[in-house]
């Protein structure tokens, strides 16, 4: 019998499609994890409550699994109690109750690949009908077959000879999978690009840096817009009413030396709001132009309603790499607030447009130039979360700063074209903070201080916590009202990753990939 | 934890201990550091610090790097990279990689100096210090301060001069004194071994290890610009300080 239910569960269930519906009523199945952010908003949140502020110290390690690769970046999408994880040019399905593995899939890396100014690695895939999308580090989307791992289609991205790659999950959005590149410190040119889910086809392109002739081109003097950077390796989101796709973009290239680069550097350090259907530009917003500090605005963008000045907005959301928390308007890019969430020397502050103020000479020197936040920023890549409840993001925050260097680097197609470096300050100079902010203001509620500055993203969840992980192998939550700790664990390895949750035999787990390993965590 | 927090595992080689510059250069084939510096700051700074100091990567100003065993090996490496995070420099020729390589070991070797002082007579100075009741030497002594085994290919004259008279003017990144009071109200001081959000280990003179959660203790004072090491200027003559820092300056490290 118990078989029996074994059979009919992984039949029923474990493989079941994905339909776009699904994902765009992501609150009707709490228990899935169906894209990056769980919502196509960027939330993180989870409805599941079961996990809560007076029994989350009784959580324990359900099951682990080894990855074989160091270092592991992977947020799970989770489908009806199997894990869909990816590492590098791999993918597997995992098991929800015992951890063991469905199928495996691999794509080889070249042997001439190499990642410039990053790590091999994958953050996620994206599922979409019957199919998970992976990217991978030499270029090819990737179109897996959910019950069997087998190969559906790929397509060629990108050319990674000349220093492109992905890192990045895919956003599959209705009838269409979004991918993003990375290469930022190679002198690339970068760009967002949109495949039919069916066939592989592309739909369309979008360059962020804009060619001659293109609005935005005149922000760029001579041929620097041919190697202006503009990454956009973070997964974006999606508003399936105004139909607009949301991106952050990288910093300008090469990083630390802007006199090459004159100008405002469109669409570099900006967020894009893209029509799904064409790929057109409706609006963008520029949070540090002419970056020379490689403070990319390559974030997960939040999404959601509320009140300004008695009026109900739609709004969009970043704690910028820059140390600014910005609110805007999402459908006209429109900038209603902003403020220093974290340690910042280089602004004195914004104008009433949202533009920094400069705040004397912040530019990298021969000499070297003290300035916080650190290239990294007072948060990166790593996912923030935004939790409905109680009206606040939570923000892996670091506060860092370092010395900032400008050297001379001559552009060479496939190789680090920096323009100069950063010295950081010293470990106990430095630390981290879990910073929870007003939603709609940026101001600050609660934080909780760290050993040092956070690589881990944050989930918050309907069981009023916020879960998290440390530099020193440390997962805990957090209560999301106050920020007192109330449980944590020791992973035994580096946290870099965001965590997810979802149910398993209708029992809420939270997931964290801790180095090499992914932990599964229950009651 | 704190090798840790690097996004990228890489260089990590190792040098012949007092080979810089390198043995097998021949007179004409000298590397060029200045030219090698560039090299580092336009290639290898974005992971390692522009001072070699660390970030993204590892800091590369120690005397043993783990990754390769001698300057050939540092050489391949660099070429080569180390998959799969250090990406290979396929694009310097063999001399910009030598000069590049050059640098590297400049960073964690302090040149051999032409010192006053009598290294032998600095030996007895060290043996009838105590130095040993804190620091192991060549395998002797105790280990609660650092290890002085490579200390002459790490430190220079003048940074040993200063930590011998004043010493808390040229504390080790990373080496920090802690004082803890128990919940019972017991004091103990110690060298921080490791430190998490939520928990510390550290080891008293004695060689006794101590782990708390934070949570636990009463207080948890850092004492950053502390030492348990005593000055030692006005113990000394200056012919003996001088003996003794021959004699520390001649510890290259085991080969």
């Amino acid at each position: 019998m118990r078989l029996l239910a074994l059979f009919l569960f992984f039949c029923s269930a474990a493989f079941a499609q994905v339909p776009f519906e699904r994902i765009v009523h992501a609150d009707k199945e709490p228990g899935n994890w169906l894209t990056y952010s769980r919502d196509l908003q960027g939330h993180r949140f989870s409805p599941l409550a079961e996990i809560n502020s007076q029994n989350v110290s009784h959580l324990k390690v359900k099951w682990a699994l080894q990855f074989p690769e160091p270092r592991t970046e992977v947020s799970p999408i989770v489908i009806d109690g199997i894990l869909y994880v990816t590492g590098p040019n791999s993918a597997a399905a995992v098991d929800g109750r015992s951890g063991s593995t469905l199928w495996t899939w691999k794509r080889a890396i070249p042997s001439d690949y190499q990642s410039i100014g990053f790590g091999h690695t994958n953050r996620g895939p994206a599922v979409l009908d019957n199919k998970l999308f992976v990217a991978t580090l030499d270029g090819y989307l990737v179109a897996l077959d959910l019950k069997s791992g087998i190969e559906r289609w790929s397509s060629k991205v990108l050319d990674y000879k000349t220093g492109y790659s992905m890192t990045m999950a895919p956003l599959a959005i209705d009838g269409k999978v979004i991918v993003g590149v990375s290469g930022g410190e190679a002198g690339i040119r970068g760009f967002i690009d949109a495949y039919d889910a069916k066939t592989g086809q592309q739909a369309w392109r979008f360059w962020t840096i804009p060619g001659p002739g293109e609005p935005g081109h005149e922000t760029w003097s001579g041929d620097a817009w041919k190697t202006g950077g503009g990454a956009t390796w973070v997964t974006g989101a999606y508003d399936p009413e105004l139909k607009l796709v949301y991106w952050g973009v990288g910093n300008p290239g090469p990083d630390w030396n802007g006199d090459v680069r004159p100008g405002d550097n469109l669409y570099t350090c900006s967020f894009v709001a893209l029509d799904a259907a064409t790929g057109k530009l409706r609006w963008y917003f520029q949070f540090s132009p002419h970056d020379t500090h490689d403070w990319d605005a390559t974030h997960v963008p939040m999404l959601f309603d509320a009140s300004i000045g008695g009026k109900n907005r739609k709004l969009i959301a970043v704690a910028n790499r820059n140390a600014f928390y910005y609110v805007l308007d999402r459908a006209t890019g429109e900038f209603l607030a902003g403020k220093p969430y974290a340690k910042q020397t280089w602004a004195a502050g914004l104008d009433p447009k949202g533009r920094p103020i400069p705040a004397g000479d912040s530019d990298p020197s021969k000499e070297g130039n003290l300035i916080w936040p650190n290239a990294n920023g007072a948060t990166v890549w790593f996912s923030p979360s935004y939790d409905p409840q109680t009206g606040l993001v939570y923000v892996a925050t670091r506060e860092i700063g370092a010395r900032y260097f400008k050297r001379d680097t001559p552009y060479r197609p496939g190789t680090i074209f920096p323009g100069g470096g950063e010295n950081e300050l010293p470990a106990d100079d430095a630390w981290g903070v879990i910073k929870a902010l007003q939603a709609e203001t940026g101001d600050l509620r609660w934080e909780f201080k760290l050993q040092s500055p956070p690589w881990a993203g944050v989930l918050s969840t309907a069981g009023g916590l916020v879960f998290s992980g440390s530099d020193e192998g440390n997962f805990y939550a957090l209560d999301a009202r106050t920020g007192k700790p109330l449980w944590d664990f020791q992973t035994g390895g580096a946290i870099g990753a965001n965590p997810v949750s979802f149910l398993i035999d209708g029992h809420q787990c939270i997931a964290i990939a801790a180095d090499r390993v992914l932990y599964v965590f229950g009651l | 934890m704190r090798a840790f927090t690097t996004l990228f595992a890489i260089l990590l080689a190792a040098s012949t201990p007092g080979a810089f510059p390198p043995a097998q250069a021949s007179a004409s084939s000298q590397p060029d550091v200045a030219s090698g510096k560039r090299i580092f700051e336009g290639h290898c700074a974005l992971c390692h610090g522009l001072d070699g100091g660390g970030g993204r990567g590892p800091s590369l100003r120690r005397p043993k790097l783990g990754h390769a065993a001698d300057d050939e090996a540092l050489k391949s490496l660099i070429e080569n990279g180390i998959a799969p995070e250090m990406p290979p420099a396929w694009f310097l020729s063999k001399e910009e990689i030598a000069n590049a390589a050059a640098y590297v070991r400049s960073l964690g070797n302090v040149p051999q100096e032409i010192l006053p002082g009598d290294p032998a007579r600095g030996k007895n100075i060290y043996s009838r210090s105590s130095c040993s009741s804190c620091h192991i030497l060549d395998g002797e002594g105790s280990g609660f301060g650092p290890d002085l085994t490579d200390v002459g290919a790490r430190r220079g004259s003048a940074h040993l001069r200063q930590t011998l008279q004043n010493p808390a003017k040229t504390i080790p990144e990373n080496f920090l004194l802690v004082e803890a009071i128990t919940s019972s109200g017991q004091t103990i001081r110690g060298i921080r071994l490791n430190e998490d959000t939520f928990s510390i280990q550290f080891k008293d003179q004695q060689g006794r290890f101590y782990s708390f959660r934070k949570s636990e203790l009463r207080d948890l004072k850092k004492l950053r610009g502390e030492t348990p090491m005593p000055s030692f200027g006005s113990m000394f003559s200056p012919a003996e300080l001088d003996d003794l820092i021959h004699f520390l300056a001649s510890q290259r490290g085991k080969p």
